[in-house]
């Protein structure tokens, strides 16, 4: 099919007559794959720029106008041996970068700011210990506010606007006990320099801002590194489509670009890439991932077909119709609208932490300040101490706690191939206590495979495997791909819906249907011991074998059930699939609880029933199917093969072909959590041994500084233990 | 006492210097690919591909 490309879409157009286009690379990982790309690219004169971005694995290539077709570029990086994929950059991601630009910038300024009072501090502190001039010190504290009140002023603007919006929104979050310390702090340091006072709290207050700035960019830093890694997820995922041009000849083009009623060929052997009603043609079709169902459909003119589909047997020309015009659609939208709700009740960690947190310091200064004017102390004597109660309580450790190891943790992570969609996915798979599974395309592959390999000479299955590559049939694909992909034997001819023969020293070679080649009576005995798959013959001269296709489960998944196991999890399965096909393999697994033949609100129901037991579910599925319940379970996982809209539903997606990235991301997550929680309580027992020192008047600024540093410092260093977790085993291929 | 004058505001510019420092850097966008720039540095393509007849001189720039 000599169909042209085009990818007109993905173009970018700037200013000056230059092209660019901004490409995901699958499989970049060096130095040495970056080197490549870019002085392969190079070495086309029409190439303005290539340049990699090894953070994010893309390529941006630039080329004057006109001189360059989007193609060329994704040929030429075929023939370096990279895949790439189109990119359209999303239209927020520029406020986003924006957004991190500027934080960057206020930490900057906070960072500059410390350290210019730090050395100000010093002196004044070293100097009340000895001989300081009065009027030096003045001075030193006048040249500390000049700095310390435009850097708050200028810095503190997140904390600010944060805390003013909460408190008009008649709530309190962690940024109310900040921005009243910090301008609590800054007000007392200047009335308390004006009146010549030995202590001045600038270094304090700044200092905390360049903490805090510091965990909020963290964060910032997580989120949009997970939308970073979840467009490229996309790009990879994006696909295309041929479509039917008015004039009769046909042009490949991506699924975005495809319009409703646009008419799409698919061809025997492709996903179906859109959803639609079949305008001519009669083919088999796979409906797996959307269904469960592993037994093929039949399907003509006037049927309707979903995206993600396999078409079996024969062309077909497909109406493009609007998304979610389909009834199952239809169906699973509103399911899916259902489920949501119970996620959005979450509360994150830090927030449920700063509901306790603000009130009880509050109140804690409220009371420290009334007990010294009982106790008689002047009432500016009594508000100093107050506020350094405040200055000291102040949530520095806490602003840190949990960014910092939702960052080491998600890189620890991204290295085992699973990617976080949301940073507060962490803390809820750390909850869950059992994990639901889909069966068709999580715990097995999504691709058929070849099941009775070992009962096949190799010699035989190399000649065999050699006419299967001739045909575009996903069984024989199958057959092709256990044999490591051959060269198609020459001269093999495609008998449609029966199965592809080629002569071979005048003697006819076939492989197809069992009825095809003879073989009903050898294919009896595999079809017992193989119940569920689907069976194919090949015959020549006397020889004659039957292969057994199916679903065969992904690598590692029983090590992956047993690690689970080891862990207390209790383990489910929730098939659509027929009992015949979901009963031996949750034998195999050694998982006991499974159910068969369930529709998307079937699975829905199982999941609340367990819910309402008080269990915390996780739910790793890929179907369109499954969807309604990825959405509604409390966490979810789908694997990088799932249907657009399961990924889309999911927290965590993970790549590769094995399972074990399953229990690699519940380790982490609850390695995670433990170590959040020690943050939590770490912050606690500082202020257990700080405020008592602030009630009693006894912190002077560089008690607050020694221990707001220290007590940051202490629970970074903790926070980098997550990205420690000792792999018990590594996935699959590395 | 007077060398506080001089003294001060110098820390304080060399302070200035390096802010404008970062600032020029995430503006240039030094701060966009963390990972590749520590490999760029170890290419040494810039060498190899001056053929020794055409090296540039310094005032040639």
């Amino acid at each position: 099919m000599g169909a042209q490309q085009d990818l007109s879409l993905f173009v970018r157009h700037r200013e000056g007559g230059i092209e660019g286009l901004e490409l995901a690379v699958e499989g970049m990982r060096c130095a040495g794959c970056m080197r490549a790309i870019e002085t392969g690219l190079k070495s086309d004169a029409s190439v303005l720029s290539a340049r990699v971005n090894l953070a994010l694995k893309r390529v941006t290539v630039e080329w004057r106008e006109g001189v360059l077709r989007p193609e060329a570029v994704i040929a030429q990086l075929a023939a370096l041996g990279f895949k790439a994929y189109p990119f359209l950059p999303a239209n927020q991601h520029d406020s986003e970068v924006a957004q991190e630009a500027q934080l960057l910038r206020y930490v900057g300024v906070a960072g500059f700011a410390a350290m210019n009072i730090m050395l100000l501090s010093v002196s004044v502190w070293s100097g009340n210990s000895s001989d300081i001039n009065p009027l030096t010190r003045d001075l030193f504290h006048w040249l500390s506010a000049l700095i310390a009140l435009p850097t708050a002023a200028y810095a503190g603007r997140p904390f600010f606007d944060s805390a003013l919006r909460a408190l008009r929104a008649g709530a309190v979050n962690m940024d109310v006990p900040i921005t009243l310390g910090v301008v609590l702090a800054l007000g007392m340091s200047v009335v308390e320099t004006w009146n010549h006072s030995r202590h001045a709290y600038f270094d304090g207050a700044v200092m905390l801002l360049f903490f805090l700035l510091i965990g909020r960019y963290l964060d910032q830093l997580m989120r949009r590194r997970t939308r970073d890694l979840a467009g490229n997820l996309a790009a990879l995922k994006s696909e295309s489509a041929i479509r039917l041009q008015p004039d009769g000849t046909t042009i490949i083009i991506p699924i975005n670009a495809i319009l409703p009623g646009d008419v799409v060929l698919i061809q025997p052997g492709e996903r179906v890439a859109v959803d639609g009603v079949i305008e001519t043609g009669r083919s088999k079709i796979d409906q797996s991932l959307i269904t469960g169902e592993t037994m093929p459909v039949m399907v003509e003119t006037g049927a309707r077909v979903h995206a993600g589909t396999m078409n079996l047997s024969g062309a077909l020309t497909v109406i493009v119709e609007a998304a979610g015009a389909g009834t199952l659609l239809d169906e699973i939208d509103r399911l899916m609208s259902q489920a949501v709700e119970s996620r959005s009740r979450y509360v994150h960690l830090s927030d449920r932490a700063a509901r306790l947190y603000a009130p009880l310091v509050h109140t804690a200064a409220l009371v420290t300040f009334l007990g010294w004017m009982a106790f008689g102390l002047p009432w500016q004597e009594a508000l100093v101490i107050a506020i350094t109660v405040l200055i000291i309580t102040c949530p520095c450790a806490l602003g840190l706690a949990i960014p910092a190891v939702q960052v080491v943790a998600a890189s620890a992570l991204f290295k085992n191939r699973i990617m976080l969609r949301e940073g507060a996915a962490l803390e809820r798979l750390a909850e869950a206590d059992m994990v639901v599974f889909d069966k068709t395309g999580t715990l097995t592959l999504p691709e058929p495979s070849l099941l009775n390999i070992a009962m096949i000479d190799p010699v035989l299955l190399g000649q065999i495997a050699a006419l299967a590559a001739a045909s575009r049939h996903p069984l024989a694909q199958a057959v092709s791909r256990a044999a490591g992909g051959p060269r198609p034997m020459a001269g093999a001819q495609e008998h449609e819906g029966q199965g592809v023969a080629a002569l071979l020293d005048g003697d006819e070679m076939r492989l197809g249907s069992v009825a095809f080649c003879h073989a009903e009576t050898e294919a009896l005995a595999v079809g017992t011991s193989y119940p569920s798959a689907s069976l194919i013959a090949w015959r020549y001269r006397d020889g004659c074998v039957v292969l057994a296709v199916g679903q065969s489960l992904r690598p590692d998944a029983r090590t992956c059930i047993h690690d689970l196991k080891m862990r207390g999890l209790r383990l489910a399965i929730l098939s659509g699939d027929r009992m015949e096909a979901v009963a031996p393999v949750a034998q195999m697994l050694g998982i006991s609880e499974y159910q068969a033949g369930l529709t998307p609100g079937n699975k829905l129901r199982a999941l609340d029933a367990w819910t309402a037991e008080g269990r915390i579910i996780g739910m790793v599925g890929d179907g369109l199917n499954d969807a309604p319940a990825l959405v509604r379970a409390h966490v979810s996982l789908s694997p990088i093969s799932a249907t657009h809209l399961a990924q889309s539903a999911s927290d965590i997606v993970f790549l590769g072909d094995s399972l074990s990235p399953v229990a690699t991301a519940i380790i982490i997550a609850r390695k995670a959590r433990r170590l959040m929680l020690q943050n939590l309580w770490f912050a606690v027992l500082y202020n257990a041994f700080a405020v008592p020192l602030a009630v009693a008047g006894l912190a002077t600024p560089l008690v607050a500084a020694a221990a707001m540093s220290g007590s940051s410092l202490i629970v970074t260093i903790n926070a980098l233990r997550a990205g420690r977790v000792t792999m018990i085993r590594q996935g699959g291929e590395a | 006492m007077n060398i506080i004058l001089i003294l001060f505001p110098l820390a304080l510019g060399l302070g200035l210097a390096g802010l404008i420092a970062f600032f020029w850097c995430l503006r240039s966008g030094q701060y966009s690919d963390l990972e590749g720039s520590g490999w760029r540095v170890l290419e040494d393509d810039d060498i190899d591909n001056s053929p020794p007849a055409a090296v540039v001189l310094p005032e040639q720039r």
